[in-house]
């Protein structure tokens, strides 16, 4: 702004907008604060932000329920292997549509927006149907290939864009210094293009990890992972309050420290490349 | 080695016919320099030259063999382009290395050419750093650099100048000129500035919607343009051009008489000047001459003549006719 | 660049990602429609013959198929206006000049990275519950009795929980739109003499205008399929107060089992989505020109 920033002017400023943004984060610092306190201090009433009775027994003993870490690497699994299945299948697509691109390039990737917008239930049935005939049904592979399909057209769309930053003339030079094709992807276009795919790759396994239709759909016992796990533990019938903060404090932690360094990349992957 | 020679090359983007046809002729050790406005075509032209491009029809011979299907890979010709696109995650050393290691030349081979070009152009305590750390001249010396070890049979800079500030532009001119006079390899340069095009070139290929409109050395185009496209395009401030009457005392549809042709001071044209600019080497100013038109004048030194002053002006002796199609007569 | 050859070679890496997303997209639909067609149900061994229309009208008779369009219509609306309302004022207050802005994001950002049913167990258990959440809490330090969230106001609670998880996206996407305004223009105005309100009017709105409109597409296609948090708190009741058109199609699914009707109901979400999606793009579609 032009008018000059007065250091009062900051300072309200600055706790105007903590305010706000400490109430928004507030129900997480809850239930992280929740899950550090024992049982009792967990359902006091009145209930208290911080208690005298600290204790760290809570994550020690979900972590050894026998289905806990079960849960926790199917989560892993079903979230980096449909990201990189999806990386295998998108970059080559990203790559040609984006330093090839022909006539019907735009209506191609338009059309795999389009895919993203059809609602899951239409879908759901035969897929639940044929899962179980086939035998994928409640299998990590199962969820791989579904997640990987959702998350397709987003993959294909930010390689795509990321790919389309780099600038074409470098290419063309490569070219004229005498690289062969072959050449010119693995010494001028990958290195140039890790940095995007990384950022993709970043942002679907968040994705992947959240998602919460087909993890509970196609799974019963032996493939869910944490978002199946912490819905059908929701009323606490085995896992008391504190418990449960620190199944789900657990749960939501890889996520939200990979969330942080990502913030562009979601601008960038979730708005199909509208806003950067 | 740099002989080129172009033959009924055409070049059209579906129905776009942006090169109609040229045929053109490049000796080996020719700076020629492919001139005109933008679109013109000069830039679609040297990349057929390069490669980069397919022509739709005719043939690019190159020392003699037929290169119209060649990768550039295959052509022995660099490039330097405008952006220079040097690789950004390669260090300086790299990027000049780099098509020497495309080429399969052993490591040492690499480093004394390496080290060769950079002694040439400046670059020695830059060799580790990466092009996000240099300077725009800085850059595109790389550009050239890496352009130079391939000793190729021809150099093609494409609007190298254009990224570059006014001051800077004018000492990499003549950096780029010293080295054509040292390496003595044909360069062919594309460039929009009719400047550029007159200090550097032994010959100019003036284009105009992908139509040569006249080859020749530069003085050549300046003393002899061969219509009125080349004649309003070399030379600054442009040739005054005036029809009618005035143009029919000389037998032509058009005349034209270049801004520094004309003297202040006694003549048979007069009027009120409008504009006058002063910079203490020239003097230029703006004569409204009735019946005639609005003309440009260029005089040396200073002329103390301002804005609201009547004026005679002589057109002198070098005036350009041309017909109603725009030839010179 | 395009040659012939690299023609083809692009066409054939184009190739897996059209073939996959078309069978993902297709084969399940047409499978659908085809079911939606039939008697089927799993758990009665009658899985045969042609019942036209009728799963259709089952839906389209079934009072809570009324309330689940409601529902959903609702959910999508009140998230909308909720965080785009929102998310414009807190990130104008965040583009000000405060400190520990990068700290200030961070916070923001986070509940959009919290999984819906840990967002919903969240909401439901520690602030929600009448015995131990915090609201109650509150309400029981004026004096006054909890108020049953879920039990009472379950739609509204479920477009509360999801507006939370949404604020973050819309903020961060406004935001990084804000950010993007020259600070030129604004001085220019301020020279021109607009206040702070006229320069928010019309220049600050309409720079937005384009980056509100992607967050309500995107926020749409999202939000016409919202699943887990319902799943978590409610299981769309008490009865079906809470149903939306997913969740219904969902419960026929799997808890009815009756799979002619629950492809019935997938046709019908189709339907919606193209609706509201030819809606949308009639509506704010001109302000995207990507």
């Amino acid at each position: 702004m032009a008018r000059a920033v007065t250091p009062a002017r900051t300072w309200m400023m600055t706790i105007a907008a903590w305010s706000v943004a400490l109430l928004i984060f507030f129900p997480v610092l809850w239930m992280i604060l929740t899950s550090f306190k024992t049982e009792a201090s967990a359902v006091a009433s009145p209930p208290q932000l911080f208690t005298a009775d600290w204790t760290t027994a809570n994550y020690a003993e979900v972590w050894a329920r026998s289905d806990y870490p079960r849960f926790f690497w199917n989560s892993v699994v079903i979230s980096v292997g449909s990201t990189l299945l999806g990386l295998i299948i998108a970059i080559p697509a990203a790559w040609s549509m984006a330093f090839v691109p022909g006539r019907k390039t735009k209506d191609l990737l338009m059309w795999m927006l389009s895919t993203k917008m059809m609602p899951a239930v239409a879908v759901m049935i035969p897929l639940y149907l044929v899962f179980q005939r086939i035998g994928l049904f409640d299998t990590k592979t199962g969820l791989v290939l579904a997640l990987m399909l959702m998350n397709l057209p987003i993959i294909v769309w930010m390689l795509y864009t990321y790919f389309k930053e780099i600038p074409g003339e470098i290419l063309e030079a490569a070219r004229m210094d005498g690289a062969s094709l072959w050449n010119e992807v693995l010494y001028v276009l990958t290195p140039m293009a890790v940095p995007g795919i990384a950022s993709t790759m970043l942002l679907n396994i968040i994705l992947a990890w959240n998602e919460a239709f087909w993890t509970i759909t196609l799974t019963t016992t032996k493939a869910a992972p944490l978002s199946a796990f912490i819905a059908s533990f929701s009323a606490p019938q085995g896992l008391f309050y504190a418990k449960l903060s620190a199944a789900s404090t657990m749960a939501i932690l890889p996520i939200l420290i990979l969330g942080w360094f990502s913030q562009k990349q979601l601008v960038r992957g979730l708005t199909f490349g509208a806003v950067k | 080695m740099g002989q080129i020679t172009l033959k009924q090359v055409r070049k059209s983007f579906g129905d776009v016919h942006v090169i109609p046809g040229v045929d053109l002729d490049i000796n080996d050790g020719e700076f020629v320099v492919f001139v005109g406005p933008s679109g013109c075509g000069k830039s679609t032209l040297l990349r057929l030259i390069a490669g980069l491009e397919d022509t739709t029809s005719g043939t690019i011979d190159i020392d003699g063999k037929d290169a119209t299907n060649l990768p550039p890979a295959r052509r022995g010709l660099a490039m330097v382009f405008q952006s220079y696109a040097l690789y950004p995650h390669m260090t300086v050393r790299k990027n000049i290395a780099f098509p020497l290691k495309m080429a399969g030349m052993s490591q040492a081979e690499q480093d004394q050419r390496v080290e060769r070009a950079a002694k040439v152009l400046n670059l020695g305590s830059y060799l580790d750093r990466r092009p996000g750390q240099l300077s725009g001249g800085q850059r595109q010396r790389v550009a050239i650099g890496r352009a130079i070890v391939r000793e190729p049979a021809a150099f093609l800079f494409d609007e190298p100048l254009s990224n570059l500030d006014a001051a800077l532009r004018v000492g990499m001119r003549q950096e780029i000129s010293e080295l054509h006079q040292s390496l003595k390899t044909t360069m062919i340069y594309v460039t929009h500035d009719q400047v550029e095009a007159m200090t550097m070139a032994d010959k100019i290929v003036v284009l105009n919607a992908g139509r040569i409109e006249q080859v020749g050395a530069p003085l050549e185009l300046y003393n002899k343009p061969k219509n009125l496209f080349v004649a309003g395009f070399i030379g600054s401030p442009k040739m005054n051009f005036v029809t009618g009457p005035e143009a029919a005392k000389h037998g032509a549809h058009t005349i034209g008489v270049r801004p520094e042709h004309i003297t202040v001071g006694d003549g048979p044209w007069e009027g009120v000047v409008g504009l006058s600019e002063h910079l203490g080497s020239d003097s230029f100013i703006k004569v409204d001459v009735p019946g005639i038109g609005v003309i440009n004048i260029r005089a040396p030194g200073e002329l103390g003549v301002h804005h609201g002053h009547t004026v005679r002006l002589s057109p002198g002796h070098r005036i350009h006719r041309f017909d109603e199609k725009g030839l010179a007569l | 660049m395009s040659t012939q050859s690299s023609r083809a070679a692009a066409r054939l890496m184009v190739a897996p990602s059209v073939i996959l997303l078309f069978v993902w997209m297709i084969v399940p639909l047409a499978m659908t429609l085809y079911f939606s067609f039939r008697l089927y149900r799993l758990l009665s061994p009658d899985r045969t013959g042609w019942v036209g229309f009728n799963n259709y009208t089952w839906f389209f008779r079934a009072p809570d198929f009324w309330l689940a369009m409601v529902n959903t219509l609702a959910l999508v609306g009140g998230v909308l206006i909720i965080t785009v309302i929102l998310g414009v004022l807190v990130a104008l207050l965040i583009d000000q000049p405060v400190k520990g802005q990068g700290y200030l994001r961070i916070l923001v950002i986070a509940p959009f990275f919290v999984m819906p049913p840990v967002a919903a167990s969240i909401w439901e258990n520690l602030f929600m519950h009448p015995q131990n959440g915090l609201f109650a809490a509150i309400a029981q330090g004026f004096g006054a009795q909890p108020i049953l969230f879920l039990e009472n106001y379950p739609m509204p609670s479920v477009i509360g929980i999801v507006a939370w998880e949404w604020l973050p996206f819309a903020t961060l996407i406004l935001l990084t739109a804000l950010q993007s305004l020259s600070s030129e223009q604004l001085e220019a105005a301020e020279m021109d003499g607009a206040s702070a309100f006229s320069r928010f009017r019309y220049i600050i709105l309409p720079h937005m205008t384009r980056a509100i409109t992607v967050v309500i597409l995107i926020e749409t296609i999202f939000l016409l399929g919202i699943f887990g948090e319902i799943y978590t708190t409610t299981q769309g009741g008490p009865g079906s107060a809470s149903t939306t058109l997913p969740y219904m199609i969902f419960k026929q699914a799997i808890v009815a089992k009756d799979i002619g009707r629950a492809a019935a109901g997938g046709i019908i979400a189709v339907i919606l989505a193209n609706i509201v999606a030819y809606f949308l793009m009639r509506g704010i579609g001109r302000n995207l020109d990507a």
